[in-house]
């Protein structure tokens, strides 16, 4: 189970890299997504994995360290909702100039100008 | 009186929403409010920083779970003075805002603005590390907001850089807490320091590797070369006040630096030795020097602001990749003086803006009011560029001064003052183009100013920015004696520790990991 977790996590964050080094704002996401999900997977594994054992310490031998799943759960509402930010940001990017790339804008007169008009 | 110290986070944690449900659409009742909160939050932050000013380290358990199991939030003479360095600046950014009539531009810009400061000084107090997590999502979220507020094209795009880059940052953040949490089983910063040390010289892989994880997620919070790559688009590009707010943003990453770095890894932890003189301390110097480059090379005032940002965090870097204790003190009073002084910039920036077609560093027609204007700018470019009289000269000279025992010594003299110089002659030339040399013949007619313009209210704040910083260097003296005593006690963690560790509360005695659970489930 090891290897198996261990090489979610290594392929997850290798494409999520992969993705994010895009120039478009719609890999970039995704590779974030991948990203979030890599991290979450390593946050659970690192209070130990266990199968098949409860939450608790009530006087029980084997037990799931339950703080890892807390802080899983949090990582999880904080990185959809951010998520769902970036989306909404990039589409207003992306519908007021017909551009989805996510470098900077060519060149720097036009940024000005754009400016002006803003 | 136990409870005040959580003020900072509650306060604006209740204002917002009250702002937003019930003075949605008045934004006279929203100003009332955002400045009577901002006010009360400086009365709160002084009385915590008189409280802990004599070396008491006060102490808020949430729920009254004991420290190694239940959230801490901990005030010692570092965090509540970030907390009122904090407020002073929220209200004057506040009122600039208020005179110039952003808070107008879009929706809820005194909620997001409430939110900013809930999560800048719960980042501040916490005690755990986990919990410095949330709060950075939550003034990153609240900045998300703000950057791009009133909209724009060019904002927006640099508003999803900006939101990229630190949705990078804070899963790199995550990486770092779990690779420590796998290391010792805890995410509470004073258990953590006792751990840390108690790790064996053979079993240093994983803490290592945390160690660095962590900072470089706080390099990337304090824009250290090479990971300042998100901070001049969106810097220039987020509206004035809101860049001037962001003039903290960047210190929170330099005081988690310090927090972390004094007390879970000083600087004598055989693990992690070297992480400050070898790698810190180098990058720092190369951020003053891509700063005070770029201040020269710049097109447009905007950036020419953004990177004298990056150059004086290179500055507040060197100061704290130094670690001795006269440096941290060096590094405290310059963080103090490096805040005011940027956020006076952005917000001359804006003043400009509003009266000159664009911010290109090109010969123009006059700026209105340029007399006045103009020497708001002189004062704040000699004070970010570090000249006597101001406070920018004195904190160099201390930082300087607490160099000579480094091995780096002729490297960091070097950098500091050549960067210094060159940033001079940035600055002078771009105080020349934008104010002397547009009265010449043949410069292009005015064109129509956008947007309301600015009040006496906001050159009041701007002025007010600049009084602080002629503040901070009359009592230089008493000031450096202050932050000596701050860096006095970080480098003497052992009564932190103690005071988080030894106060008991619920559990104190079990040793049961599932209520821990339960409170960090109460802070999604």
């Amino acid at each position: 189970m090891e290897i198996l977790v261990a090489s979610a996590v290594g392929i997850l964050t290798a494409a999520g890299m992969y993705l994010v080094l895009r120039m478009r704002t719609f890999p970039v996401i995704l590779g974030v997504s991948l990203l979030t999900y890599a991290v979450n997977v390593f946050l659970f594994a690192s209070g130990r994995l266990t199968v098949g054992a409860p939450p608790i310490l009530n006087g029980a031998t084997r037990y799931t360290d339950p703080l890892p799943q807390a802080l899983v759960l949090t990582a999880i509402v904080i990185s959809f909702g951010m998520t769902a930010v970036v989306v909404m940001i990039s589409l207003g990017a992306y519908l007021g100039t017909d551009d989805d790339h996510v470098d900077d804008m060519p060149d720097a007169d036009a940024d000005a100008a754009q400016e002006d008009a803003t | 009186m136990m409870h005040w110290l959580i003020a900072p986070v509650v306060l604006p944690a209740m204002m917002a929403p009250f702002i937003i449900l019930a003075a949605r659409y008045h934004i006279g009742i929203q100003r009332v409010f955002s400045v009577a909160g901002v006010l009360a939050m400086i009365a709160i932050a002084l009385g915590l920083a008189i409280e802990t000013a004599d070396g008491t380290i006060m102490l808020y358990r949430l729920g009254d779970w004991a420290a190694p199991f239940g959230i801490v939030l901990v005030g010692d003479r570092l965090s509540t003075m970030m907390v009122l360095l904090m407020a002073v600046l929220a209200l004057m950014v506040l009122l600039y805002s208020i005179g110039s009539g952003w808070d107008r531009r879009g929706q809820h810009f005194h909620a997001l603005f409430q939110f900013q400061l809930m999560g800048i000084s719960g980042a501040f107090l916490t005690g755990d590390l986990f919990n410095l997590f949330v709060f950075f999502e939550v003034l990153l979220i609240a900045s998300y907001g703000l950057m791009i507020h009133s909209g724009g094209n060019v904002r927006l795009r640099a508003g999803v850089q900006y939101v990229l880059f630190n949705l990078l940052g804070s899963t790199l953040f995550l990486f770092a807490l779990g690779a420590l949490y796998a290391e010792t089983g805890t995410l509470n910063m004073a258990d953590l320091a006792q751990r840390a040390a108690m790790i064996g010289a053979q079993e240093t892989v994983g803490i290592r590797v945390a160690a660095v994880l962590l900072m470089l997620v706080f390099a990337i919070k304090a824009a250290i070369v090479p990971l300042h790559f998100w901070l001049p688009s969106s810097y220039a590009e987020a509206p004035g006040p809101v860049a001037a707010l962001f003039a903290i943003m960047t210190k929170v990453g330099a005081y988690a630096i310090i927090r972390v770095y004094t007390l879970i890894f000083p600087v004598d932890l055989a693990a992690t030795e070297g992480l400050h003189g070898t790698w810190l301390l180098p990058f720092a110097l190369l951020s003053l020097a891509v700063g005070s480059v770029g201040v020269l090379a710049a097109k447009k005032l905007d950036r020419l602001v953004a990177f004298a940002v990056i150059s004086s965090m290179g500055i507040v870097m060197i100061a704290v990749g130094l670690f001795t204790e006269q440096s941290i003190a060096a590094a405290l009073y310059y963080i103090v003086h490096s805040t005011l002084a940027a956020a006076a910039l952005f917000l001359i920036v804006d003043l400009v803006r509003h009266s000159r077609a664009h911010l290109g560093l090109v010969i123009a027609a006059p700026v209105k009011g340029a007399a006045l204007i103009a020497g708001l700018f002189m004062a704040a470019a000699i004070a970010v560029v570090g000249l006597p009289p101001l406070s920018g000269f004195i904190g160099k000279l201390m930082i300087l001064s607490a160099s000579v025992t480094s091995p780096l010594v002729v490297w960091t003299w070097a950098v500091v003052l050549i960067s210094g110089l060159i940033s001079l002659v940035g600055f002078a030339r771009a105080g020349s183009v934008l104010f002397w040399k547009a009265q010449s013949e043949g410069a292009p007619a005015p064109l129509e100013p956008e947007g309301t313009t600015p009040s006496a209210l906001s050159f009041a704040a701007v002025g007010g920015l600049i009084a602080l910083l002629v503040a901070h260097t009359l009592f230089a003296g008493r000031i450096y004696a202050y932050t000596g005593a701050t860096a006095a006690q970080l480098f003497a963690p052992e009564t932190y520790i103690s005071k988080v560790l030894g106060t008991p509360g619920k559990l104190s005695d079990d040793a049961d990991h599932e209520p821990a659970q339960a409170v960090k489930e109460g802070d999604h």
